[in-house]
C-alpha cells in the first residue's frame, strides 16, 4: 500500500493544480430509493465544467446509483425513486419540462457493464448520430465512426471487421466499443462507471488518455475501483460510503490530506 | 382370479414388503439409520419395487398376449367346411366372442351353474333362447361348431388366466423374497432404487415415441399402398380434384395442387391478420404496459388460445361469413356469393394464431436483456427507436420461429375450414371463393361409406403423409431458428 501512495502521489502532482471553475452539474439533498432501500442519501455536489471527476468507495456504496440519476436512467427502473434537486447548466433535470431523451443525448454514459448491440460494430458506433441526425452523408458517418473507434482506443483492432458483430469482440474489446458509441454522440457530460475494469493495462492508459482529452471540452464524471486511476485522471473526487457522500474536494488533497478517517481507510486500503 | 384381484393383492404384498424392507435394514443395522448404506426409505421402496415391477410387467404382457394365442387356436379348430355360407372365418369367430360372454354372464348370473355351461350340447338346448332369457341378445341360432368352439374358448380362457395368477403371484412373491433378503444394511438399496426409476423414466419416453414412430409407419405404409392404385405424378401436379365414389380407380381425379393452393392461402391469410396483431400486442405487453396491465391482458390474450377450434369454426360460419357476406356479397360489392370463402376461414383462424405468436414473441422480447435497453437509451434514443433497431432486430430469429410454428398451426388446422371455407376444391385468386384445404379434403374422404382399399380413401393418407411432411419442416426450421436465437444471451 505505500507504494501505492507514494505513486499516487507523484501523479497527482502533475496534474494541473484545480482552480475555481465553472459548475457544470449541482446536486442538492438528493436521495434515491429502491422500493424500501434508502441508496443515496442526501447527497450534496456541483461538478465542475472540463474537468474529470471521479467517484470512489466500496461495492454498493451507491457510485452507480448516483451516476445514474445524472442522466436520469433510473427512471427505467420501476422501484427507483429520486427526490431532491440536480442541475445541469442550472437547468433542473428532473423537472416536467425536461425531455430525458434529449437529456440523454447531452449526457452519455458508459455501463459498468459492456453492452453492444446485436449489430455489427460499425453500426454500433453509428447508432446515436444517427437517431440524432449527426451526420449529413455516408462519408461523414464514416469520418465520425473512424474517429470515435480511435478514441475508444480500438479503431487498430477493429478496422477491417466494421462489418463484423459487436458481440463477437472480447469482453474488453466490448468495453472499449461502449465507450466509443459513447462519445460518438459528441455528449457534453460524459458519465463512465468503471470502464477500465475490464481492460488491460495498455488498453487502460489508452482510455485515460482519451479522458485528459476529452476533458478540454467535455464534463467527465468516472467511477473506479482503481486508486491509482482516480487518482491519475481526476481533478476532483467524490468519497461514498453506505450511500452518503463522505468526502468531496480536491482529489490532490483528498489522496494526500483528507478530513475523514473514512476516506483515509478506504484509500489506503484499510477497508472496504 | 379376476385380474383386480391381482392387482391389489400385488400392492399389498408391496405395501407389506416396504414396511419389512425397511424393518429389516434398519435391525440389520442396530436400528441406526446412520449405519445404512442409504436411507431406510430406499430398502423399502426397493422390495416394493421388486415385488411389483416384474409382476406387472408380466400381467401386461400377459393380458395382451393371451386373447390372440386363444384366439388363433379356437380359430384353428373351426373346420373350414363349418365356414356358414356368406359369412367368414371373421365373423364366425366373432359370434364365438360373443356366445363365450353370454355363458360367462350366465354362469355369473346363476341362470346355469359352470358345468352345465361347458357341456350343453347345440343339438338339445336353445342356446339363443337360454341366453334371451338372461338379456344376452343373439343375431342368429348358435349352431353346434359355434357353441363347440365358445366352449372350448371358454375353457382356454380359463385356464390362461389360472397360469398367469399363478406366474404372476409368484413372479411378485419371488420378487419379493429377493429383494427383503437382500434388504441388509451394505446393500446399496438407494442406487437400485434410482436405477430403476430412470428405466421407468425411460420407458415412458419410448412409449411416446414408439407411438409417433408408429403413427408415421401406419402412414407411410398407407401412403404407399395408394401410390400403388394412383400415379405419383397425376397426384402431386395434377390440378383437379374430383374424387368419384361410384367407380373404383380410373374416374376420379386426385390432384393435390387446388388443395395445397387452398391451404396455403388461408394460411397466408391467417398470417397476414395474425402477425402484426400478435406482434404488436407482444411489444406493447412486454415493453409499454405496467405490471398491472400485463397481469390482466396477457392471460385474457391467451384465453384465446385455449378455445376450441370448433367454436372457432360455429364463429366463421355464423357471424364472420355473413358479416362479411353483407358487405362484399350481393347486396355490397358483389364479390362474394356464399358466407363460406377463403377470406372467413383466414380471418378467424388468424384471430386463433393471435396468442400462438403473441405469447411467444412477448417471451422473446422480455428475454433480451435489460442492459440492451439502457444501452440504446442512454445513448438519446427514445423508446420506440430503441424497440425498432435494437430489440426487435435482437428478438427477429425468435419472432421468426414463433411465425413459423404459427405457420404449422395455420396449414394443419381443419375445423374453421371445414366450417368456414366451404368444400370446393378450386384454384382461384379471389379471396371471396369458396375453397378447401388438405385437412378438410382428409375429413370428407373418411367420413361416410368408404372402402378403405380403394384409392380416394386412401389419397386421405398420401394427404396426410404431405402435410405432416410440410409441417414438420416448418416446425424444425423454427425450432431450429429459436433455439439458435437462444444461444446468444444464455
Ligand atoms: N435495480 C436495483 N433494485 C434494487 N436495489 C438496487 C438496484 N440497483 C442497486 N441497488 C442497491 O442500491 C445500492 C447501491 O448500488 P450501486 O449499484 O449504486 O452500488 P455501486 O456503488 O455502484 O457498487 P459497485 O462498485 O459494486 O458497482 C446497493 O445496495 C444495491 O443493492
Ligand atoms: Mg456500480
Amino acid at each position: 500500500m505505500k507504494t501505492m501512495l507514494t505513486e499516487a502521489d507523484n501523479t497527482v502532482a502533475t496534474v494541473p493544480a484545480a482552480g475555481p471553475r465553472d459548475t457544470k452539474i449541482k446536486a442538492r439533498k438528493v436521495q434515491v430509493y429502491y422500493g424500501d432501500t434508502h441508496a443515496i442519501k442526501d447527497v450534496d455536489v456541483d461538478l465542475e465544467d472540463k474537468a474529470v471527476t471521479a467517484f470512489i468507495g466500496p461495492s454498493g456504496c451507491g457510485k452507480s446509483t448516483f451516476l445514474r440519476c445524472l442522466n436520469r436512467m433510473n427512471d427505467t427502473i420501476d422501484v427507483a425513486r429520486v427526490e431532491g434537486e440536480i442541475t445541469i447548466d442550472d437547468e433542473d433535470i428532473y423537472d416536467k419540462k425536461v425531455d430525458p431523451v434529449q437529456l440523454r443525448a447531452k449526457v452519455g454514459m458508459v455501463f459498468q457493464k459492456p453492452n453492444p448491440f446485436p449489430k455489427s460494430i460499425y453500426d454500433n458506433v453509428a447508432y446515436g448520430p444517427r437517431i440524432h441526425g449527426l451526420a449529413k452523408s455516408k462519408a461523414d458517418l464514416d469520418v465520425i465512426v473512424e474517429k470515435s473507434l480511435r478514441r475508444g482506443a480500438i479503431w487498430d483492432e477493429v478496422k477491417d471487421r466494421l462489418t463484423a458483430p459487436g458481440t463477437g469482440l472480447s469482453g474488453g474489446q466490448q468495453q472499449r466499443l461502449c465507450i466509443a458509441r459513447a462519445v460518438a454522440t459528441e455528449p457534453e457530460v460524459l458519465l463512465m462507471d468503471e470502464p477500465c475494469s475490464a481492460l488491460d493495462p495498455i488498453a487502460t492508459a489508452k482510455v485515460e488518455e482519451l479522458i485528459d482529452e476529452l476533458r478540454e471540452s467535455y464534463t467527465i464524471v468516472i467511477v473506479t475501483h482503481s486508486m491509482q486511476q482516480a487518482a491519475r485522471v481526476s481533478q476532483r473526487t467524490a468519497m461514498f460510503h453506505l450511500g452518503e457522500l463522505v468526502e468531496f474536494g480536491d482529489t490532490k488533497e483528498i489522496f494526500t490530506n483528507p478530513t475523514e478517517k473514512r476516506t483515509q481507510d478506504y484509500i489506503t486500503g484499510r477497508f472496504g | 382370479m379376476p385380474v383386480l384381484w391381482i392387482v391389489i393383492i400385488i400392492l399389498a404384498m408391496a405395501a407389506i414388503g416396504y414396511v419389512m424392507g425397511r424393518q429389516r435394514a434398519l435391525a440389520s443395522a442396530g436400528g441406526d439409520p446412520r449405519n445404512l448404506h442409504s436411507l431406510p426409505s430406499y430398502y423399502g421402496s426397493s422390495v416394493a419395487i421388486f415385488t411389483m415391477v416384474f409382476s406387472f410387467l408380466v400381467l401386461i404382457v400377459w393380458l395382451i398376449v393371451q386373447p390372440i394365442v386363444i384366439e388363433n387356436q379356437v380359430a384353428a379348430n373351426i373346420p373350414p367346411e363349418m365356414v356358414r355360407e356368406g359369412s367368414t372365418l371373421g365373423l364366425m369367430m366373432s359370434d364365438v366372442r360373443r356366445v363365450a360372454d353370454g355363458l360367462d354372464q350366465a354362469v355369473s348370473q346363476g341362470a346355469m351353474d359352470p358345468e352345465a355351461a361347458s357341456n350343453i350340447r347345440a343339438e338339445f338346448t336353445d342356446v339363443r333362447d337360454r341366453l334371451g332369457a338372461i338379456g344376452v341378445a343373439l343375431g342368429s341360432d348358435v349352431g353346434p361348431a359355434v357353441l363347440r368352439a365358445a366352449q372350448r374358448y371358454r375353457s382356454l380362457n380359463a385356464t390362461g388366466h389360472m397360469f398367469m395368477a399363478v406366474v404372476v403371484l409368484g413372479l411378485a412373491a419371488a420378487g419379493f423374497i429377493l429383494a427383503y433378503l437382500r434388504s441388509h444394511k451394505d446393500f446399496r438399496a438407494r442406487n437400485v432404487v434410482e436405477t430403476t426409476i430412470r428405466y421407468l423414466l425411460i420407458g415412458a419416453a419410448s412409449i411416446a415415441i414408439l407411438t409417433t414412430i408408429g403413427i408415421v409407419l401406419s402412414l407411410v405404409f398407407n401412403t404407399w399402398e395408394f401410390f400403388r392404385l394412383y400415379s405419383w405424378t397425376e397426384f402431386f401436379f395434377g390440378t383437379t380434384w374430383s374424387p368419384s365414389f361410384s367407380g373404383r380407380g380410373g374416374s376420379s381425379e386426385l390432384g393435390f395442387v387446388p388443395l395445397l393452393w387452398g391451404t396455403l392461402y388461408i394460411s397466408f391469410i391467417a398470417l397476414a391478420v395474425s402477425v402484426p396483431i400478435g406482434l404488436f400486442a407482444a411489444i406493447y405487453l412486454s415493453e409499454y404496459a405496467g405490471p398491472h396491465m400485463r397481469a390482466i391482458a396477457k392471460p385474457l390474450i391467451e384465453v384465446l388460445a385455449g378455445i376450441p377450434t370448433i367454436v372457432y369454426g360455429l364463429f366463421a360460419l355464423l357471424t364472420v361469413g355473413p358479416m362479411l357476406l353483407s358487405v362484399f356479397g350481393e347486396g355490397g360489392l358483389g364479390w362474394m356469393q356464399a358466407g363460406t370463402a377463403v377470406m372467413t376461414a383466414g380471418l378467424v383462424m388468424g384471430i386463433m394464431l393471435i396468442p400462438f405468436v403473441s405469447s411467444l414473441s412477448d417471451d422473446i422480447i422480455n428475454a433480451v436483456p435489460q442492459a440492451m435497453r439502457d444501452g440504446s437509451l442512454g445513448l438519446g434514443a427514445t423508446h420506440s427507436e430503441t424497440v425498432r433497431q435494437v430489440i426487435l432486430p435482437a428478438a427477429l430469429p425468435g419472432i421468426v420461429g414463433a411465425i413459423l410454428l404459427a405457420a404449422s398451426r395455420a396449414i394443419g388446422e381443419t375445423m374453421i375450414v371445414v366450417l368456414g371455407a366451404g368444400a370446393a376444391a378450386k384454384l382461384s385468386l379471389n379471396p371471396f371463393e369458396a375453397m378447401t384445404t388438405v385437412t378438410a379434403k382428409i375429413v370428407s374422404q373418411l367420413t361416410g361409406d368408404s372402402d378403405f382399399a380403394s384409392p380416394e380413401a386412401l389419397v386421405a393418407f398420401a394427404l396426410g403423409m404431405t402435410l405432416f411432411v410440410i409441417t414438420l419442416g416448418l416446425n424444425i426450421l423454427a425450432l431450429y431458428i429459436v433455439r439458435k436465437y437462444r444461444e446468444q444471451y444464455d
